[in-house]
């Protein structure tokens, strides 16, 4: 059953204060309390509109964050800290189980494509990025 | 297996134009928005919809494009026959009514069809979109 119109404000209103709050994470209560909807009824509508419940969307933010961090050039402990990972072994863990590498490894990847084009994002499709500079 | 359509491109003649329209008159939100030189990768999406976006770019020669198949992709643009594809909406004909009083130019309005009530509208470049509500 699709989410009201009405409802769909509200779960954004929610998914804006989770990307507002990425370094200190926003707590199911907070969401609750921000959008007007209950605590049950909010997972449940999170996750059927954006797929994954607000721990994990949050989670999945931390790491987007974490990889632009990384591309900067923060080393991982900074990074960690600054996306707002309690402890480097849980962001190690979260950034391979999602991302598939270390975040070293995707850090030396990324830097090595910062500094090759000159890509400021971190994920510009090379169908689109040939437009500019041929072929990569 | 192919699992999901996630960038769709719409050729645009003006990005900050199209930034604006995009979000201000049709409320979804930017997603990327950064530069390489004379590159811009601007991209937008429905604000409930977060694995997929709209690639907004500029018709322009470059190493893929020459001046005047630029030139050619701008006249199409500008004729307004190129379509876009699909908006799917809740409620069309209240959607109609917000953007026409928005300034949103409709090429048809809102009709009842076999799958839905449709209308056809125009992004501020002419590319035309299919606003649908499905049923």
């Amino acid at each position: 059953m699709p989410s009201s119109r009405a409802t769909l404000r509200r779960l954004i209103r929610a998914r804006d204060v989770l990307h507002a709050s990425v370094q200190r994470g926003a707590t199911l209560d907070e969401l609750a309390r921000a959008s007007g909807l209950s605590r049950g009824f909010l997972a449940r509508s999170f996750s059927r509109t954006f797929g994954v419940p607000p721990h994990q969307y949050l989670v999945q933010l931390r790491l987007e964050h974490a990889k632009r961090a990384l591309a900067r050039g923060l080393s991982v402990t900074e990074a960690c800290l600054e996306v707002g990972f309690e402890s480097l072994g849980s962001f190690s863990a979260s950034f391979h189980r999602r991302v598939g590498v270390s975040p070293r490894s995707w850090q030396r990847q990324a830097r090595g494509l910062v500094q090759s084009l000159g890509v400021p994002a971190l994920y510009i499709p090379a169908c689109f990025l040939a437009r500019y500079v041929g072929h990569v | 297996m192919i699992t999901k359509h996630s960038h769709a491109c719409v050729y645009v003649t003006d990005q900050d134009r199209a930034r604006a329209f995009y979000t201000d008159k049709l409320g979804m939100e930017v997603r990327d928005d950064v530069r390489m030189g004379t590159f811009r990768w601007l991209s937008v999406a429905p604000k409930t919809q977060p694995d997929a976006c709209i690639v907004l770019m500029l018709v322009g020669a470059g190493p893929m494009l020459s001046e005047e198949q630029a030139g050619q992709l701008r006249a199409l643009l500008e004729a307004g026959v190129l379509g876009a594809g699909v908006l799917e909406t809740d409620d069309c004909r209240r959607d109609y009514d917000e953007l026409k009083a928005k300034g949103v130019q409709f090429a048809r309005e809102p009709k009842e069809m076999p799958y839905g009530i449709e209308a056809l509208m125009r992004d501020d470049s002419g590319n035309f979109y299919s606003l649908t509500q499905r049923r």
